[in-house]
């Protein structure tokens, strides 16, 4: 994935992503309407799909939405990076299939950079800067879900196995 | 090395002994959803060609959000969690006739017990750890897992220690306390970690006290807060068990060993505590009712409710204050007590009539006003002192309010001077 950096500060909460006014549906297409909107209310309007948003520490803190991470990628931001994630979004992104990463230099990373996330080689290269960094790899048991196609179909696998 | 409460109740789960830092799959002993999280799960359910719910038992929907709807679409939302609650005769299923907010209700009814592992596609999920159980906030794909499975994946967390010691003075409550260890920690501090309250202090602290401390971890990123069961903790349930005819399950007790590993170790002698109130745009903006007072600052509408502060008791210090007295003149007062029987047992004590004479709109239980949904929505520039859990940005209404986070007793004393004010005082 490639794309066009946008940056926020630290602590992005799931009420910036997707305010809860807007969750009496969880439908994709309308929630996609209005991400970050209170953090900056033209965003919907700037952002091209495939952007990449690199934020802060604790991106995603607050509530347990998932309309949060449905929203993102719904609207086409194609990855989120920051130092560290929020734990209920960080899981809710992965089940989500909203591709995260854990990115120690984020302050280097500038608005308006093109970036890359080589997934295979575990690298977020900055295309306009020349640079590149190792993303913090996910744990294994995530590895093993994301392997299973998210956490459902890993239900679903079961299920056929009589498991459940 | 011995073990933490949390470790104590992974390990009993999981049939093995287990220590921080270990991922254990395990059965959940109570699942809970809600009008606007269920949808998502019931619909990734059905597309995990699920048929029906692993266990039936360990399963409730709380309506509490949007509910009774508040528009189209909120009703239209709510259908789906009605529908699927009817077709899988859920035992469990509480909306207009049995409402409350979830994280309220669950432990009235004598749902939460001891020793549980509970999940809850509500990040306020932890506040149930106030009865010694583990419990946590999931997104609804998560909530789907344990639907399908019965059980679902953890990282078990490392526990910092948070020692209470000394007796809180007047007007200082479990609310003071989780926003002065938000204050000092920040909204990370505790990030993906369990927070054990322990100390000589929390044996003067209240059950609702508890819950709103519990309630409130998840402001610092934890992923729950437990306290041991006391005595306390013990009268509560059985008045829980004498008024549902029971209680769910019988409670599992578990204490931390004397040389369980922590990872961090935070003492708070809750005896040097002013009421704190938290300032925009984050609850980690902690200053003292003291600094509030000289700030002069002027409000537009107090809120007193939810999941943190919506209880009998929160209802008894706001009625004391406002007895006799008036809502100032460029003020508005919103009282949502948590559920029905907290509505009820307020109106028998006469509160309800102590806080309608007194100029307050009481409305029913909901979630509403909390999270900017309805109910008490906060126009451009207005400020709001509130008893509930978040100020961020916008969320009680338009982008540029501002909310001021604070017990129950600074909410009614701002209420009746129009501008925050300090209850001891009045």
């Amino acid at each position: 994935m490639q794309g066009k950096v946008w940056k926020f500060g630290d602590n992005i909460d799931t009420d910036l992503i997707i305010a809860a006014r807007y969750l009496n549906t969880s439908e994709p297409s309308e929630l996609a309407k209005h991400i970050m909107e209170d953090a900056d209310p033209e965003f919907v309007s700037k952002m091209s799909y495939g952007d990449i948003i690199v934020a802060g520490e604790n991106f995603g803190c607050g509530s347990s939405r998932e309309h949060a991470p449905i929203a993102l990628k719904e609207a086409g931001i194609s990855a989120v990076i920051a130092p560290t994630f929020a734990r209920i979004f960080y899981r809710n992104a992965f089940n989500m299939g909203l591709p995260i990463f854990e990115l120690k230099e984020v302050d280097e990373i500038e608005e308006g950079d093109t970036i890359r996330v080589d997934m295979a080689n575990g690298e977020i290269i900055n295309i306009s800067k020349s640079k590149k960094y190792r993303f913090t790899p996910i744990p294994e048991f995530m590895q093993e879900l994301v392997d299973a196609g998210g956490l459902i179909n890993f239900a679903k696998k079961e299920i056929a196995k009589g498991e459940v | 090395m011995g073990q933490t409460i949390t470790e104590k109740i992974f390990s009993e789960h999981a049939n093995r002994r287990v220590k921080a830092g270990e991922i254990v799959r395990v059965d959940i002993d109570m699942i809970i959803g809600n009008d606007i999280t269920t949808p998502i799960s019931i619909r990734a359910f059905e597309e995990s060609g699920a048929k029906s719910l692993a266990k039936s038992d360990n399963f409730s929907i709380v309506m509490d959000h949007y509910i009774p709807a508040k528009d189209i679409a909120s009703a239209n939302q709510a259908k789906i969690s009605r529908d699927f609650a009817y077709k899988h005769n859920l035992k469990y299923f509480f909306d207009e006739k049995d409402m409350g907010i979830e994280h309220a209700l669950l432990p009235e009814k004598g749902l939460v017990i001891p020793g549980d592992i509970i999940i809850g596609a509500d990040s306020h999920t932890c506040t149930h750890g106030a009865l010694g159980a583990f419990s946590t906030g999931m997104g609804s794909t998560d909530i789907s897992f344990g639907m399908i499975t019965g059980g679902n994946w953890f990282r078990v967390p490392e526990t910092i220690k948070v020692e209470l010691i000394g007796k809180p003075a007047k007007h200082i409550y479990g609310k003071d306390i989780i926003l002065e260890l938000i204050r000092q920690i920040g909204v990370d501090g505790a990030l993906y970690k369990a927070i054990e309250f322990t100390g000589d202090g929390v044996s003067y602290l209240g059950m609702a006290d508890r819950f709103s401390i519990a309630n409130m971890v998840i402001e610092a990123g934890a992923k729950n807060g437990i306290f041991a069961v006391d005595n306390i903790t013990e009268e509560y349930l059985e008045e829980r068990a004498r008024v549902n005819g029971g209680l769910r399950a019988e409670p599992k007790i578990y204490y931390a060993d004397k040389d369980a590993s922590y990872c961090q170790t935070i003492t708070i002698d809750i005896s040097k505590l002013s009421p704190v109130v938290a300032y925009p745009f984050l609850p980690s903006n902690g200053k003292s009712i003291e600094k509030a007072v000289a700030d002069d600052l002027k409000i537009d509408q107090v809120m007193i409710g939810s999941c943190t502060n919506g209880r009998i008791e929160d209802l008894r210090i706001a009625s004391e204050i406002v007895k006799g007295k008036r809502v100032a003149k460029h003020t508005r007062m919103i009282v949502t007590p948590a559920t029905q029987k907290i509505f009820l047992q307020a109106q028998k004590e006469g509160l309800i009539d102590t806080l309608i004479d007194a100029g307050a709109v009481v409305s029913n239980p909901t979630c509403g006003a909390c999270l900017g949904g309805y109910m008490g929505i906060l126009g451009d520039g207005e400020r709001c002192v509130a008893t509930t859990n978040r100020n961020f940005v916008g969320r009680m209404g338009a982008r540029t309010s501002e909310i001021y986070l604070a017990n129950s007793a600074v909410a009614a004393s701002s209420a009746i001077a129009g501008k925050i004010s300090d209850p001891r005082d009045i």
